[in-house]
């Protein structure tokens, strides 16, 4: 026997308050596990992010399209190693509701701005040759079921073609595969010059262009570069790290972060006030076991520390198994629609912070109870009887 | 005063502040406890006695004079230090044994080893002698609710026993027994001040209890009354 026996005996004396408490606490880091995970998968979707690699958009926003002559003013830049524009398509199958993240794209460009895009050799050769061949992410091909040499009617939400349809009829040429999990394969990129040579309205109009730097250390020259070039025209550019993008990107996602951080937090304060208080109260029904305890010659700090650590105690076994479950269903569920939204695991940053406020919960409503019984005094607490 | 003996109490006095009044349990008292004794502190409710006791405990403060122990003063040692005299000097037993109800007796007895360096071995052996001379080693499993009174009583001392101090003090030990057990206590007791050499401080308000002390000290107002010992 020794001191974690005694904390864990202790803890353990009344069963079913004890399995109360390790329940509630397992459920606040049973969600904050998972909430945290699923929030952190979300917004990084962008998967792995190129040092080098910038992108231009309208100044207004990425929703006003820029002139289709940037391509090559940009591109005739000392400092722009290769680049690539891309429009948004707004595609879908059949159904307005099975969406297909489509892009305009220029294939050739495409693949050599994302290279840890990979699509197979003869199937790139055979979608670069032909005007109407799409090529779409695994993703995409798994969801949908679709294989190389399928012929799709894809419809778009936002364009109209010059005969007044929104269907473009395009060939399934190449599939391409990520080289990282968290790398998105969930869109498909049409050829620009088809799609565009179509339009009813709003032809040669860019949404961004990516491009590579080659040096990251010359990102912030050459985005200042592209930005002068346009600068005081009717279509001036904003051009930032690929990083940044996402950032700003995801400051939408910010305000669910916000609203998570305060269901969370609700959740915490309650189990920190039905913790802290069922706490003292149990310390408070065995005053007299620890002025015995005191008394047989076991010194204050060591009753301090040996309060302390049954809350502590408490509080990790509840919240390792709430991060544990937590983990395990992020994992099942990330898997399972992995497809849709890539990557979603348990970050380690998730992880400690619930570690953290693990120690934090237990050191909180172990606090005054341990201060408690190491105050007792021995000859006030054992004249009660 | 006795030339080497275990406790020496010089002066002793213990107030209590009750308001504006000021109430005094017992002033000047002098006392010498050689080693080897065993008292009996007889006297009405609200004497004095288990105030004295803790006193010797090293639990509670005098209000002023001294309590030596071995000839060294343990009425102003600190906190800690008393912490770590107690377990090493003086064992206790109390009127409603106070056993730890999530221990078994083993558990109970093991709590004041906890407090030393001895090895596991050391410490089971320790433990099973105790239970041995309290005569409860077959109820080692066991847990305090599942004992009888007298049973929880030698328990408690096995576990005062158990770290080998020097004094035993008793508050009451058969005050929640009867007679029959309360027997089989006290000669466990006056075994231990006989055979093993333990010095006893024993309160009771039992007659028939005192009988087994060496000799009887009588607290009334403040003061001693010292009967002849039959032992
Ligand atoms: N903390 C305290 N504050 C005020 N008075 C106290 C305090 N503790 C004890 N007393 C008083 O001191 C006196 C002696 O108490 P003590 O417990 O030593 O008596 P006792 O002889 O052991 O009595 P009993 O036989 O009933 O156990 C009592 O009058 C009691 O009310
Ligand atoms: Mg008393």
């Amino acid at each position: 026997m020794n001191d974690a026996t005694l904390v864990r005996k202790n803890l353990f004396r009344k069963k079913a308050r004890a399995i109360l408490l390790i329940i509630s606490i397992f459920i606040a880091f049973l969600i904050h596990g998972a909430l945290f995970a699923f929030n952190a998968g979300m917004s990084g979707g962008f998967g792995a992010v190129a040092a080098d690699r910038l992108v231009t958009m309208n100044r207004a926003s990425f929703t006003v399209p820029m002139p289709y002559a940037y391509w090559g003013r940009i591109q005739a830049l000392d400092g722009v190693e290769a680049i690539t524009p891309l429009n948004w398509v707004g595609g879908y199958y059949q159904e307005p509701m099975n969406q297909i993240q489509t892009f305009a794209a220029d294939p050739e460009s495409y693949f050599i701005v994302y290279p840890e895009l990979t699509v197979p050799a003869d199937q790139f050769a055979d979608a670069l040759s032909r005007r109407d061949c799409a090529i779409i992410g695994r993703s995409v091909a798994n969801v949908q079921g679709w294989e190389v040499g399928q012929r799709i009617p894809l419809s778009s939400n936002i364009w109209q073609r010059d005969d007044g349809t929104s269907v473009w009829e395009i060939d399934i040429c190449a599939i391409f595969d990520a080289a990282l999990d968290n790398v998105p394969t969930n869109y498909a990129l049409i050829q620009y010059d088809y799609f565009n040579e179509s339009l009813a309205f709003g032809r040669d109009s860019i949404a961004w262009f990516s491009l590579l730097t080659g040096d990251p250390d010359r990102n912030d020259a050459v985005a200042a570069e592209i930005d002068a070039l346009f600068a005081n025209s009717p279509n001036e550019t904003r051009t930032q790290t690929e990083a940044a993008f996402g950032e700003s990107f995801m400051a939408m996602f910010g305000n669910i972060a916000l609203i998570l951080t305060l269901v969370v937090g609700a959740a915490f304060a309650t189990i920190l006030m039905i913790v802290g208080t069922t706490m003292v109260m149990a310390i408070n029904e065995r005053i007299k076991e620890v002025a015995v305890m005191k008394t047989l010659g076991f010194p204050a700090p060591r009753i301090f520390r040996m309060v302390l650590s049954e809350s502590i105690l408490l509080s990790l076994v509840g919240g390792l198994l709430g991060l544990l479950a937590a983990t395990g269903l992020v994992t099942l569920v990330g898997a399972a629609i992995a497809d849709y939204l890539p990557g979603v695991h348990m970050p380690l940053s998730v992880a400690l912070t619930s570690l953290a406020l693990m120690l934090g919960l237990g050191l909180i409503t172990g606090l005054i109870p341990a201060v408690t019984a190491m105050r007792v005094k021995i000859v006030d607490a054992l004249g009660k009887s | 005063m006795t030339a080497n003996a275990l406790y020496e109490l010089s002066n002793l006095s213990k107030r209590y502040t009750r308001g504006r009044e000021e109430i005094t349990i017992f002033s000047d008292l002098d006392m010498a406890i050689p080693h080897g004794d065993f008292i009996a502190i007889m006297g009405p409710s609200g004497s004095g006695k288990t105030t004295l006791l803790n006193l010797l405990g090293g639990i509670d403060a005098p209000s002023s004079g001294e309590v030596r122990f071995e000839g060294a003063r343990i009425d102003n040692l600190s906190q800690a230090k008393l912490s770590k005299w107690r377990a090493a000097n003086a064992g206790f037993i109390f009127q409603f044994y106070n056993l730890m109800p999530t221990l078994t007796a083993a558990q109970n007895v093991e709590l004041p080893l906890l407090l030393t360096k001895l090895s596991g071995k050391e410490r089971r052996k320790r433990i099973a002698t105790a239970l041995e001379i309290v005569g409860i080693a077959d109820r080692a499993g066991h847990r305090p609710r599942q004992l009888s009174g007298g049973q929880q009583q030698r328990v408690a001392i096995a576990r005062a026993i158990v770290a080998d101090p020097k004094v035993l003090l008793a508050d009451e030990p058969t005050g929640d027994l009867d007679r029959a057990s309360a027997d089989e206590t006290l000669k466990t007791l006056q075994l231990l001040n006989s055979e093993m050499g333990k010095t006893i401080v024993m309160v009771t308000h039992d007659p028939a209890a005192a009988k087994y002390a060496k000799r009887e000290l009588h607290l009334d107002k403040g003061r001693f009354v010292e009967k002849e010992a039959l032992a």
